[in-house]
């Protein structure tokens, strides 16, 4: 008797739960696929570019998103999961999609700036009035120095980390290799947790109080200081630091099977126009739009970027000489 | 019982009076192989894309080896602890009466249902150093997030109901006669359980750690929030393989992944056996 | 008569060492999920709840278990069934095999799936040629969460069902009744509660997945989002609140599972003492 009773339940909630199931929608939509924090950013961005789209062609149209870790994304459309455009936070995760044959292999030109339409770079978050008076990275390798950022094995946040680090020390000392594998060593030793993804990191950092510094994006750390509270946290920008790209690009053969080329196509271009380039600064991003460079200049301290190509040639090679399994990273990180 | 033993006994081959041999064989064997063993080809097609060396080279590294120590390590000090508590519980649970008892045994399956990656987030939320049970351990010296400690703690956590739901219907069926037999003939409480008791659960409360134990080997999103991730020092072999994934490396992860996925089949093979050869022993015993 | 440690002290000694125990270890975890969730007062948490992507994820949830479960059941009492009914060349790997999903990392676990039909894999290719796409969807969600959650039934049933042994079965054998009325009237009974209780933590299982589903799942937002994954994504937003309101939904399910588990459990003593 309770198991029929049982099954009549479960046969009504499943027909239930089936007919609730939104009916497919006629319009068209796109699919972007993007970084795990962007959210907000684009909850923001996509309404506006419906707007603009409606304005132009009439048509309404719809805008998906999918957020996760950069590079499990970039596995997922590799595996078939049909994003008609990526907005990332690494080049290498659009470029293995170029080499798959799924993005174009000159992607990098199609779009300005290297098809990155607003950049930033790493910074650093202290505590309130910075008592340990942190200001560029070599104060990170005081021995009375903790940090947070994520692993550069499982965070591109991570890697640009690490890079800036090297990147600093390599000017500092000349292109020394000595000096700046024991710069980066101890570099390395100083971090009290190593999170996933940036995150962890936060969390570690504001919520559970570990570590003088936190290292993430500078529109990370100013977006968590306003999160967190402006009088508790303060935002430095070293002197010298690293250039960090958001590539995006369209997935031609999954917005051709889509139906949805042109409207992918807009949709980044629209991600240069001065209006979308206003919403990307108000998320603390640097963007290239010159009058809105201009109306943000108070918030972008001046600093040296380095290039990644400057620090280790390519991207590609930083994969290869630091990162992969048995690089330098896993060298410097090994127990002595 | 003749029938039973009959049955079970090894070596003679007992009629199939019972009917549904081939419906329940049939369903049994198509689901094994088109929901288990057909994905597992996946992970041997990218095995079989190694050299020998490689794969040794791969699972001998030696950061990778560190992290077979801390899993291991954390996950025997996560059984032993949950064997001692979840057997505690277990006895409390059958023998007594007492206000909230169907509370707390309600309670006993939620780290089953309570998804891990939220067991993660909330163990490490309490205890940090400013979290509500971190505030009390840390003046004691004893801090738990970012250290083993912390790993082996989110184990027990995920783990404690193996123990507790083996061992909780073996004690219930245990025959009354048995400890008042031990009380009548003047032994105490503590020779009375070491001498009849734990005999008998024995062989659940090994059955119920080892499964604690497999479980803790593979687990992930529970530990990696309160592990800390320094390397050598608190990597678990999940985040291993979980690094490999992000560098696209597939084979290097299956390497890994298959490392572990041996170990735990061999453990529960062995767990398997050695039950099935105690219900034997026990059945002869008795017939 | 006395049975071991009912003495007063000890049994007053061991009660309180469990109740304190469990309650740091297990209630307070349950306690800081509501707190945080409540933390901002319970407009922000209905808020939260009410938000159009939650009611989707949750929805999604839901739908995925209410398919799991039956899937599991019959391959469960199939297996079980089958191997303390029986004997046969094999029985003992058998039972080993199901327990595969154990020994397999979650991560894994959905990794194996999507190698096998994702675009690269050889049965995705096939599949992708007549325009049929389970990786990313919710087919390939259903696929790995039935393959994490298919031992539960299995296990729970196969030590009871062996310790039971097939002595009543076998006597309405002899008395002619067909295979079916066997197992509804002799064997049904005798093994609801584990039955239920698999079926509890298939359930459990199934909603609370995260691991194995984020492979597969794409995290489409309102799309393919599972609970698990949409609270792992808020958190990722710095609402916090809004990630343990979801958490504790998943805790609320939960508990109303466990809840209903009592009950029934509590029924049926009740019915036996009437009897």
């Amino acid at each position: 008797m309770r198991f029929h009773t049982l099954r009549r339940t479960l046969i009504a909630t499943a027909l239930g739960i089936g007919l609730a199931t939104p009916a497919l929608a006629a319009e068209r939509e796109i699919l972007n696929s993007s970084y795990d924090i962007a959210r907000e950013l684009f909850a923001a961005i996509n309404p506006e570019f419906r707007n603009h789209w409606q304005s132009e062609h009439g048509e309404e149209i719809g805008i998906q998103q999918s957020h996760g870790g950069s590079s499990a994304q970039a596995r997922a459309i590799l595996q078939g999961l049909r994003a008609d455009v990526v907005t990332y936070n690494q080049v290498t995760d659009v470029q293995v999609l170029a080499d798959a044959g799924l993005v174009a292999e000159d992607w990098q030109q199609q779009l300005p700036n290297n098809a990155s339409p607003y950049y930033s770079t790493t910074a650093f978050l202290v505590r309130k009035d910075n008592p340990k008076g942190i200001e560029s990275w070599d104060d990170l390798v005081r021995d009375d120095v903790k940090m947070v950022f994520p692993n550069p094995k499982t965070s591109g946040n991570g890697r640009y980390t690490y890079l800036a680090a090297w990147g600093f020390a390599d000017q500092h000392f000349d292109g020394d290799e000595e000096q700046i594998h024991d710069f980066m060593r101890t570099f390395l030793r100083n971090v009290a947790v190593f999170d996933t993804g940036g995150r962890g990191a936060t969390t570690s950092f504001i919520e559970r109080g570990i570590g003088d510094v936190l290292i993430s994006f500078e529109s990370e750390v100013n977006n968590i200081r306003q999160e967190y509270g402006e009088d508790d946290y303060e935002v430095i920008v070293p002197p010298v630091s690293i250039l960090a790209e958001f590539p995006v690009a369209v997935v031609e053969p999954n917005a051709e099977r889509n139906g949805n080329l042109d409207l992918a196509q807009a949709y980044l271009d629209y991600l240069y126009s001065e209006e979308a380039q206003r919403m990307l600064a108000g998320f603390n991003y640097r963007v290239h739009h010159e009058a809105v460079v201009e109306e943000f200049a108070d918030r972008f301290p001046d600093t040296e970027l380095l290039l990644v190509e400057d620090i280790a040639g390519s991207w590609e090679e930083a994969m290869e000489t630091h990162f992969d399994s048995g690089g330098l990273l896993d060298q410097l990180q090994r127990r002595r | 019982m003749s029938v039973r033993s009959l049955a079970i006994g090894l070596g003679s081959t007992p009629k199939r009076v019972l009917p549904g041999f081939g419906l329940s064989l049939g369903i049994s064997l198509t689901f094994v192989s088109l929901m288990l063993l057909l994905p597992m080809t996946g992970l041997f097609g990218q095995l079989a894309g190694l050299s020998l060396a490689e794969y040794w080279a791969i699972i001998t590294n030696d950061r990778v080896v560190a992290s077979y120590v801390v899993t291991i390590g954390a996950a025997a000090v996560a059984a032993i602890v949950n064997a001692a508590f979840g057997l505690l519980l277990a006895w409390v649970l059958v023998r007594y009466e007492f206000p909230g008892k169907r509370l707390l045994d309600a309670l006993m399956d939620l780290p089953f249902a309570l998804p891990t990656a939220v067991a993660g987030i909330t163990l490490a939320t309490l205890y940090s150093s400013n979290g509500w049970m971190g505030q009390l351990l840390e003046p004691l010296g004893l801090q738990v997030a970012y250290t083993w400690v912390g790993i082996a703690l989110a184990m027990s956590f995920t783990s404690i109901p193996f123990v507790v739901r083996t061992v909780q219907p073996v004690l219930e069926d245990m025959p009354h006669e048995m400890d008042e037999a031990a009380l009548t003939l003047g032994a105490s409480d503590f020779t009375g359980f070491r001498r009849v008791v734990l005999p008998h659960l024995w062989p659940a409360l090994v059955t119920g750690t080892g499964l604690a134990f497999v479980r803790s080997l593979g687990e992930f999103g529970a530990i990696i929030f309160i592990a800390g991730n320094m390397p050598y020092e608190t990597e678990i072999t999940a985040l291993m393989i979980f690094v490999r994934l992000q560098e696209y490396d597939y084979a290097g992860a299956s390497a890994i992944a298959s490392v572990v996925l041996f170990a735990s089949l061999a453990l529960l093979l062995a767990i398997n056996i050695w039950q099935g050869r105690f219900i034997k022993r026990l059945h002869g015993g008795h017939g | 008569m006395q049975r071991i440690g009912d003495a007063p002290a000890v049994r007053r000694l061991l009660i309180s060492a469990a109740v304190v125990l469990a309650a740091l270890f297990l209630l307070l975890p349950l306690v800081a999920i509501f707190a945080q969730a409540f933390a901002r007062g319970i407009d922000v948490f209905w808020a939260n709840v009410t938000n159009h992507y939650t009611l989707a994820a949750i929805q999604l949830t839901l739908f995925i278990a209410v398919l799991t479960i039956p899937v599991c059941l019959v391959f469960g009492v199939a297996l079980a069934w089958l191997v303390t009914r029986f004997r046969f060349p094999g029985r003992r790997i058998l039972q080993t095999l199901i327990d595969i999903p154990f020994a397999v990392s979650p991560v894994v676990a959905g990794l194996v799936y999507l190698l096998l039909y994702g675009r690269n894999g050889w049965l995705g290719n096939w599949l992708d040629g007549y325009d049929i796409q389970l990786m990313f969807a919710w087919p390939g969600i259903l696929l790995v969460t039935i393959f994490v959650t298919c031992p539960f039934v299995a296990r729970e049933l196969i030590p009871l069902m062996q310790a039971q042994g097939s002595r009543e079965e076998e006597a309405a054998v002899t008395l002619g009744a067909p295979g079916w009325t066997i197992f509804r009237r002799v064997t049904l009974p005798n093994i609801r509660w584990a039955l239920l209780y698999g079926v509890i933590l298939t359930n459990a299982r199934a909603v609370g997945e995260f691991g194995a589903v984020s492979v597969v799942s794409g995290a489409i937002r309102g799309q393919t989002n599972t609970l698990p994954l949409h609270l792992e994504q808020l958190y990722q937003d710095y609402n916090t609140v809004g990630a343990f309101a979801s958490a504790s939904l998943l805790a609320l399910i939960a508990l109303l599972t466990l809840v209903a588990k009592a009950s029934l459990e509590w029924r049926a003593a009740r019915r036996e003492v009437h009897a």
